[in-house]
């Protein structure tokens, strides 16, 4: 029980849940864009992978950190295109089209890094991003370690997250997103391009899945190695349940849920030998679905969501 | 540029269509060996011989379509009823540790004939069991499945991993997490000696051919095809939605679950982590390239075989990454998206 009691207490363990969440933060406001809009974006896996590639590869051949960041952005940006040309003009299922942008993008990815890294035993790397202490913050005690020094994506995607609030419930811009995903027969009698906002959507939704990606490499770790997002793709998707289509509170739930994959973590290290490390992986995973369980009746599902709209066709 | 819905779809088109799609992918990933600095025909010379060029070859080519067609229909039985089992990999994995805990702990001492058709059945019956927690959760809380199948292949992996580093570990492998090995008399008979190609390839084939005859011919096949068409509609036309869905499942899973079950008692005898090189979701793109057709299935796993089994030769001749083999099955998975509509479009100026 003490055991317990220290591990919440300490500073690192914060400190950990804002560097584990800045991912999810990323991927999940990503997803939630392109689904506010009505498009299921199930290439989020595949697009985090290739922007954790190819942020890390730009950084490796030269590039600051903040250029890979950027490009890590435009090809999520590319792959969205790819998923709206497939989704919204062709009107493909977002299901089948969401998991061949995966499929393509992760096993593009793992290509392109053999290709130009070869098989070596020690994986090269880069210097990453350096935790920033926010003057004059990050003295304070206990809070200060835990939450003002954080590197600078985290930041940014906590600025985000209020940004997108901001956008999707008290702009013109937002009102259009979320008339498209509702209805976008109504959405275009008012005089809004459905296509186009969900085009826009799901290529903005896209860029900021590819800085997720790019966060692993850049700034939690300093290599790339095949299958290091792990599965936090779909962990996106099932937090965009979670937080209803809000992005307050997708923020909120990426903390949360990084709370438990840091506190597993550390109890894992505290109970080792004790319980099979593997119980501890499980967790993310099963929490993700008990979340899924917990908040899909009640949650409010954008109503245009995967379906496709042609003009004068219902 | 408008898009206008065919009246009549030729039938041609459905069976150039996935050609079609298939050379637009080798095409495509032509491009990204060029880029390579490779040979790109010389590349898929190279494949092709790499994948059928000796018996050996062709042999280890049908061995690895064998658990890509089962997975393949468990994913083509599921999408055609709208059902997104994504969690193919995960039900793979369920089903061949099943098989060699059963064997190890329960059956091992069963006379083949008895054993080898028990095993299958207990891998099957792991499939369906992984099928059916995402299903209840749709039905019960109406959960989207894609998500929480997938999150599933995670967990039985981590699960897999937890048995054979546990109470399934082979305590002569050296310390590496392994599972005991199934008995040797349930191992599935070799179709052609001096080979692995297993009778586990017939059996894919006929499971091909029996799940196509359930889908055209019964009353549940047109039931399900129904359900995924147009569910709304189809409950008003008296189809139990409910009822249909879970025996769509325990079909999709106990299929995948058995592909896992034949490739340990064909192939490798036990468990470890790196069974699957990814047959489960491999699976997802076969049933795509075959139009979610069950008999199209057998055909689109020997494909993607032949790229994975064929590249790694050629990788290996040219240095160029065996990843290319994913690369471009998955582009066959896009190409093959776009053949479709236009199977069902035709482009009005």
């Amino acid at each position: 029980m003490m055991q317990l009691f220290d591990i919440i207490a300490s500073a690192g363990l914060w400190a950990a849940i804002l560097r584990i969440a800045t991912p999810l933060i990323f991927g999940t406001l990503g997803a939630l864009l392109c689904e506010r809009a009505g498009v299921l974006n199930l290439g989020i896996e595949g697009i985090m992978t290739f922007g954790a590639m190819i942020g890390w590869l730009s950084v490796y051949h030269g590039a600051d950190l903040w250029t890979g960041l950027l490009i890590a952005a435009v090809a999520g940006g590319v792959f969205g295109l790819l998923h709206a040309s497939l989704t919204v003009t062709l009107g493909l299922s977002q299901h089948v089209s969401g998991l061949g942008v995966t499929l393509f993008a992760s096993s593009f990815s793992y290509y392109v890094f053999r290709l130009i890294v070869p098989l070596a035993n020690t994986p090269p790397t880069i210097v990453p991003f350096q935790p920033i202490a926010i003057p004059g913050l990050s003295t304070l005690p206990f809070i200060g370690p835990a939450f003002f020094t954080q590197t600078a994506p985290t930041y940014l995607a906590i600025l985000i997250a209020l940004l997108m609030a901001y956008i999707i419930f008290r702009t013109p811009v937002g009102l259009a997103i979320r008339m498209t995903g509702e209805n976008p027969h109504a959405a275009e009698a008012q005089g809004v391009n459905p296509m186009k906002v969900r085009y826009g959507a799901v290529i903005a939704g896209s860029a900021l899945m590819g800085m997720g990606g790019a966060f692993l490499t850049l700034s939690a770790f300093n290599s790339f190695f095949p299958t290091m997002v792990q599965g936090r793709g779909w962990i996106c998707i099932a937090l965009v349940v979670f937080a209803s289509w809000r992005p307050g509170r997708a923020l909120f739930g990426a903390l949360l849920f990084a709370f438990f994959d840091a506190f597993q973590l550390r109890l894992q290290t505290a109970l080792s030998g004790l319980v099979p490390y593997q119980l501890f992986l499980m967790t993310p995973y099963i929490l993700s679905i008990a979340a899924l369980a917990v908040m899909a009746r009640r949650a409010r599902v954008p109503q245009a969501l995967m379906q496709p709209y042609r003009r004068g066709e219902r | 540029m408008r898009f206008e819905r065919r009246e009549h779809r030729p039938l041609y088109l459905l069976i150039v269509t996935p050609v079609i799609a298939v050379i637009a992918a080798l095409a495509l990933a032509g491009i990204l060996i060029a880029i390579a600095g490779a040979p790109v025909l010389d590349a898929y010379w190279r494949i092709l011989t790499g994948a059928f060029g000796s018996r050996l070859s062709a042999t280890e080519t049908l061995t690895r379509a064998t658990p890509l067609m089962l997975t393949g229909l468990a994913a083509a039985v599921a999408f055609r009823a709208r059902l997104w089992n994504i969690g193919a990999e995960g039900q793979f994995y369920l089903g061949a540790i099943a098989v060699a805990a059963a064997s190890s702990k329960l059956l091992g001492n069963l006379p083949a004939p008895i054993l080898i058709p028990l095993l299958l059945l207990v891998g099957a019956i792991a499939g369906m069991v992984l099928i059916l927690i995402p299903l209840w959760l749709r039905l019960r809380f109406s959960v989207d499945e894609v998500v929480t199948s997938l999150l599933l292949n995670f967990i039985a992996v981590l699960f897999v991993s937890m048995l054979i580093d546990g109470v399934l570990k082979d305590p002569l492998a050296f310390g590496w997490p392994q599972s005991q090995s199934v008995s040797d008399h349930a191992m599935l008979p070799k179709l052609i000696a001096r080979s692995r190609l297993h009778i586990g390839f017939v059996i894919a084939i006929a499971l091909a051919v029996i799940v196509h005859f359930i889908q055209s011919r019964t009353v549940f096949g047109m039931q399900s095809r129904a359900a995924g068409l147009n569910p709304g509609g189809a409950v008003f036309a008296g189809v139990p939605l409910g009822k249909t869905l879970v025996k769509v499942a325990c079909l999709s899973g106990g299929l995948a679950g058995l592909a896992g079950a034949i490739e340990v008692m064909g192939v490798k005898g036990y468990v470890t982590t790196d069974l699957s090189p990814g047959f489960g979701y491999a699976g997802i793109v076969v049933a795509m390239l075959a139009n979610l057709n069950p008999l199209g299935v057998v055909f689109a796993a020997i494909f993607t075989a032949t790229m994975f089994v064929g590249a790694d030769g050629m990788s290996r001749g040219l240095g160029i990454p065996t990843y290319i083999a994913d690369v471009t099955v998955a582009l066959s998975l896009l190409t093959m998206l776009i053949a479709l509509f236009f199977t069902q479009y035709r482009i009005r100026r």
